[in-house]
């Protein structure tokens, strides 16, 4: 086999039950690439004799004839995911050395498939951004670039990492969070699938917390298909989350039917704002004329309060988070910073030093909102807002059994471009809404923009039903034939 | 509502993050930019709206009131920045 990163999931997934080649020249293959590819900074932690082992078992499994599903596939993890004996910083000082003693649920599930963990990858701290500059071992940097420019581009976020560890061909998936899109935001940048299940279809525990309403893990892939292999194995019911929602796991995979003759689609008129480049409104006109040539009808829906979404969430989120990350105060785990001024002196240097820029400003958000007096001012009302928004939606899938978006209002943007932090909020317009309402969606690549940079659209489906965002998606990425790749410039 | 040096003050203590003095303006002024942006929400009629509290409409699970986890206090302590005699230790408290 001469060129194993250019396999799919899938592909690799047949090939090893075929036993045209082994677990193990594959994980040798994403060692030596990820090794190459350090430029990009997109791993935090490499594993590289975890893979091995990993894949050895995997290579004795399919020889035995009892290989899980995903035995031999080799994986990139976010590093919010705890995994045992091995970093999980959360991209943060203030978990610095932090070497869990338990794994999280979802990393379990694809361990217990037969997967094999590469590394960790690198994230915005805490999974706060849409960028990934700030994770405390330095920003990734995105493996696409613009049509002859030299330039650096971020690989969206927070799960950066795992977007361009995907995109580079450094890792065959990844696993994800989205909070408010830090899943399909990234895919978009990057030219990859990322779908965010509906909330609950994944365990939350081990995964360390942002905002507990809203966090939900997913895959990032390189085809629609490659996603839906790897959501099938991260999802399950977890009685160890209260939040997890007990149903049976689709197979998500057979759901690729290719059929949509008859299904109508959503096309919310709200998310026409005039912001909005004029290619990615061009993008999600072709998008809607795939759909209806594959026999969709396509239906215009109304979702007023979407220009709500992103105060409410920046409501949601800090509230949320302030609450989780009073965690973090030098006692149990991570860094302490000591200089003899007592046990309140302590938890305020060591917070002081070990959060960056963007987690403070969320926390004092979060305190403010929820402190007395201003709790029914702004957190309440937030939440009430919440409401109408999932209420929106609601109303809209009476209409239709999915809505077809753009994902993100830009493509990738420079390194160190986007200092505003509401700016940088404005990201995640487009993916927000459906956080809020706990609804599934996905990103996939449909195009490219004029400086060669991918474009991604955005399906959002109901509650529990995976299966026709991604039966739809599917759709889309046949008709888009979406081949472009990033140039190899990182390899060293 | 705008955000003063002292309310910045009160709230970063009440989050327990050290902040200097020096750096009270920049940060009370990155406040205020955000909650004014968020105050848009004022706009939206929300009366006799219920707040959302959970997006799936599950009942929460309950289970039988006996330990199922524990019995492992190293690893409980193996991330500890310092532990002593199978506890965490803290800076001596002068109150």
């Amino acid at each position: 086999m001469s060129d194993f990163l250019a396999l799919t999931l899938a592909e690799a997934r047949d090939g090893l039950y075929r036993r045209d080649f082994t677990a193990r020249e594959l994980a040798d293959a994403y060692i030596e690439a990820m090794a190459a590819a350090r430029a990009l900074n997109a791993y935090c932690a490499e594993t590289p004799e975890r893979a091995l082992a990993m894949a050895a078992a995997a290579d004795q499994a399919l020889a035995a004839g009892n290989a899980g599903p995903l035995a031999g596939i080799p994986l990139g993890i976010k590093d919010l995911f705890c995994t045992k004996d091995v970093l999980s910083q959360a991209s943060s000082r203030i978990l610095e050395g932090f070497k869990p003693r338990y794994e999280s649920t979802v990393t379990a599930n694809l361990w217990r498939d037969g997967a094999v963990m590469l590394g960790k990858t690198a994230m915005d701290e805490f999974a706060m951004g849409s960028s990934t500059e700030t994770a405390v071992t330095g920003p990734v940097t995105n493996p696409w670039r613009g049509e002859g420019s030299n330039k650096n581009l971020v690989p969206g976020g927070s799960s950066g990492g795992s977007s361009a560890a995907v995109a580079a061909k450094i890792a065959l998936g990844a696993t994800g969070t989205d909070t408010g899109g830090s899943i399909r935001q990234p895919a978009a940048f990057t030219g990859t699938v990322g779908i965010k299940p509906t909330y609950g279809r994944c365990s939350r525990w081990g995964i360390i917390a942002f905002a507990s309403s809203l966090d939900q893990a997913g895959p990032i892939a390189r085809t629609v298909r490659d996603a839906a292999i790897l959501l099938k194995s991260m999802a399950g019911h977890d009685p160890k989350d209260s939040t997890s929602i007990n149903a049976p796991v689709p197979d998500f995979e057979a759901a690729l039917s290719g059929d949509i003759r008859g299904l109508k689609v959503g096309i919310p008129k709200e998310y026409h704002t005039t912001q909005m480049p004029a290619e990615i409104e061009a993008l999600w006109q072709q998008g809607i004329a795939w759909l209806k040539d594959a026999g969709a009808k396509i239906v215009d829906v109304s979702l007023p309060h979407t220009q709500y979404a992103l105060a409410t969430y920046y409501i949601v989120a800090p509230a949320e988070a302030s609450s989780n990350l009073a965690r973090y105060d030098g006692v149990r785990y991570g860094l302490r910073v000591n200089n003899g001024g007592g046990l309140h002196d302590m938890y305020a240097k060591t917070r002081a030093a070990g959060f960056g820029k963007e987690v403070k400003r969320r926390i004092l958000i979060g305190t403010y909102v929820l402190s007395a007096g201003y709790y029914d001012a702004y957190y309440l009302k937030a939440q009430q807002v919440r409401t109408l928004i999932a209420r929106d939606f609601a109303e809209a899938f009476k209409k239709v059994d999915v809505l077809l978006t753009p994902t993100a209002p830009s493509s990738a943007f420079g390194i160190g471009e986007t200092t505003d932090p509401i700016a940088m909020y404005l990201n995640d317009v487009f993916t927000v809404p459906a956080s809020l309402a706990g609804l599934p969606a996905m990103s996939l690549p449909a195009g490219l923009d004029k400086a060669g940079l991918p474009l991604g659209l955005q399906l959002i489906g109901k509650v529990l039903d995976e299966e026709t965002v991604i039966k739809v998606g599917g759709v889309i990425e046949r008709a888009a034939g979406f081949a472009a790749q990033p140039k190899p410039w990182w390899r060293s | 509502m705008s955000i003063d040096l002292a309310t910045v003050r009160r709230i970063a203590h009440l989050a327990r993050i050290d902040i200097d003095d020096a750096a009270l303006a920049p940060m009370a002024g990155e406040l205020n930019q955000i909650l004014s942006w968020v105050e848009q929400l004022a706009q939206v009629n929300t009366d006799g709206v219920p707040p959302l509290t959970s997006v799936v409409d599950a009942e929460l699970p309950r289970r039988a009131d006996v330990v199922t986890d524990g019995g492992y206090p190293q690893d409980v302590l193996a991330n500890a920045p310092r532990a002593e005699h199978g506890f965490f230790a803290v800076p001596k408290v002068i109150e």
